[in-house]
């Protein structure tokens, strides 16, 4: 699949709103939660359309979570959204308790993750949600990358009857999904065969990873893409069969490198086939100021950025 | 997950039968019963363990006792029915006067308590509904039970359900700005069908809550929130009844419980180190001797 500049690029929270109205038409049990985020998690039309299934807790993440596994308690499917920063970082207790450990049906819903809020700075960034949510046991953890996965993971998490955590993306995207790919815990998209290299890349990185693909193609180095939604559980068969079929893996994500996707892989792989890795996120440190997309640019984040970690990993130099 | 014990089951059914049609002292005396032996099996499970936090437990006895035996809407053999009412112990850390009253209505066996915290015993330090039934939520820290039934009473009134949310909630907790939160939304989605019950035996883990950090004036802060409040003596099983009765305002109740924190061991009573202190042999005995 060629992925272009001028290719075009989604808000994903648009069809999540527009899925969860369409789930929602049919199943009276599922409600909206929000902590005043009405707009920002695109909230709006279903609350035109169900007055009464939007609650509102206000500015208070904790109880949002817990008012949403009381929900889940008394038989409602709760949509608890909220930006992803705060969900995952004020309410992380009651996620693990109230969600994870209850085994209540709750879909927490992390909105505008990773660096979406570009200039807004570190206290804004959810760059740490994917290590924490895979911390917490019992919590499948979904990181669409584009329209058609965002749309899949609202009617898989409402067809799974345990807790689950899903970033709903706000920095634009083209569409990657092939038609008909399968979507659920341990499966993946592999989008394009190669042999030398295998780039396992989530959420924004995923289009980026196939540009980067596309560039060393022309290189003569075959890579295979793999869009890897569900950080946990893994599909560690595909995965497994990377690390034994090509010369190294590299990992990409809108993330801190500590604990993520990076870190899910590697433990996987040193376990079971180690293969050499490089680990693409946040390395680290707090984002300087900048949008989301100068900040992607910043950490190397971009098909440049992954072709030359490819490069590295055969020996060709950083430049290649 | 534990399963029930039919006769207990059955047992407890006939006695909330008799007791539907029992006036309030009458009542009260059937309640009473049931919160002693509830006090002995709590000083046999902490005794077995030597773990536990037995202060707490005596405090919260009469109300948990109360509203299982006396009030709630359960069916101990269908725990998840869905009508059921909900009860939440928000201080988890009570959890041997929790399964005690679970146990004495039939949930599972009484021969489970022994296994109280005892390795892969399903009853942990502090609740697991997954593996519990009559547990609704995972407490344990606290914060955390208030907004869960905030959630539940909210899930009964969309759906225009009948049944009701209790949750029992240690003063020390009422620290926690989680707690508020919830009391905030409760009142604003005007949550009549929400009961919470404070606690108030005055004392927390380690100082009395006015030393630590002052609480009062309680009962105006609950006012303030929107709340109807209800004043009594935690220990009263009629005055608990009345309190329990359904609001009358259209808000949201809250119920001060006044306890006393070892409340039933005379030497366990309003005093500090009982949060968690584990009896000895011979304090076993005593504390046996008087719940006797």
């Amino acid at each position: 699949m060629t992925v272009t500049a001028e290719a075009a690029t989604y808000d994903c929270r648009q069809d999540f709103a527009d899925e969860l109205i369409r789930l929602a038409e049919a199943d009276e049990r599922i409600v909206a939660v929000c902590n005043d985020s009405v707009g920002s998690s695109n909230l709006v039309g279903f609350r035109e359309r169900f007055p009464d299934r939007l609650i509102n807790v206000g500015i208070a993440e904790q109880d949002l979570v817990g008012v949403g596994a009381g929900l889940a308690n008394g038989g409602k499917i709760p949509f608890v959204s909220a930006a992803a920063p705060f969900l995952t970082g004020r309410a992380l207790e009651q996620i693990k308790a109230d969600a994870a450990y209850s085994n209540t049906h709750v879909i927490l819903c992390g909105q505008s993750p990773g660096m979406a809020y570009g200039e807004l700075g570190p206290t804004h960034h959810s760059i740490e949600d994917l290590s924490w949510m895979r911390a917490v046991a019992n919590l499948p953890v979904v990181v669409p990358a584009d329209p058609e996965q965002t749309r899949a993971a609202v009617r898989w998490a409402v067809e799974n009857r345990g807790p689950s955590f899903i970033r709903i993306p706000r920095f634009k995207v083209p569409a990657v999904t092939p038609p008909g790919a399968p979507f659920g815990p341990g499966l993946s998209n592999t989008l394009t065969d190669g042999d030398d290299v295998t780039v396992i890349a989530i959420g924004t990185l995923v289009s980026r990873a196939l540009a980067a693909a596309e560039q060393l193609r022309a290189e003569g180095i075959g890579v295979r893409v793999i869009n890897m939604p569900f950080v946990d559980p893994l599909d560690a068969g595909t995965v497994l069969a990377a690390a034994r079929e090509t010369r190294g893996i590299v990992t990409a994500e809108e993330a801190t490198v500590s604990g993520g996707l990076g870190a899910a892989v590697a433990s996987l792989v040193s376990a079971e086939h180690p293969v050499r890795m490089r680990i693409l996120g946040v390395p680290g440190v707090f984002a300087p100021t900048g949008s989301a997309g100068f900040l992607l640019e910043h950490f190397g984040l971009t098909a440049d950025g992954i072709a030359a970690a490819v490069r590295e990993l055969l020996g060709h130099g950083l430049h290649g | 997950m534990l399963v029930a014990d039919p006769p207990l089951a059955a047992e407890f059914q006939d006695l909330r039968a008799r007791l539907a049609d029992a006036d309030v002292q009458e009542k009260a005396t059937e309640l009473r019963k049931i919160s002693l032996a509830v006090r002995r099996s709590v000083v046999e499970m902490i005794a077995t363990a030597k773990l536990g936090h037995i202060g707490g437990d005596f405090s919260v006895t009469d109300i948990m006792v109360t509203c299982f035996a006396g009030v709630l809407n359960l069916d101990p053999t269908r725990p998840l029915w869905e009508d059921r009412d909900r009860f939440v112990l928000s201080k988890g850390h009570c959890a041997a006067s929790l399964y005690s009253t679970l146990a004495y209505c039939g949930f599972f066996p009484r021969s489970e308590l022994a296994t109280f915290m005892a390795p892969l015993s399903a009853l942990n330090g502090h609740p697991n509904r997954v593996k519990v039934p009559g547990v609704e939520t995972n407490s344990g820290p606290l914060g955390h039970g208030f907004p869960v039934a905030t959630g539940a009473a909210l899930a009964a009134k969309l759906d225009g359900k009948s049944w009701r949310t209790v949750v029992v909630l240690g003063d020390g907790e009422m620290q926690e700005g989680s707690n508020w939160e919830a009391a905030m939304t409760a009142s604003h989605y005007e949550l009549a069908n929400l009961t919470a019950i404070v606690d108030r035996n005055r004392l927390q883990q380690g100082a009395r809550t006015e030393d630590t950090k002052a609480l009062e004036p309680l009962g105006d802060k609950w006012r303030s929130f929107g709340w109807e409040l209800r004043e009594v003596d935690g220990h009263d099983h009629v005055a608990l009844l009345q309190a329990l009765e359904p609001s009358t305002t259209g808000k949201p109740v809250a119920i001060v419980a006044n306890t006393i924190k070892g409340k039933g061991v005379s030497f366990m009573e309003d005093r500090v180190e009982w949060h968690h202190k584990v009896p000895s042999p011979e304090q076993v005995r005593l504390a046996l001797e008087e719940l006797a």
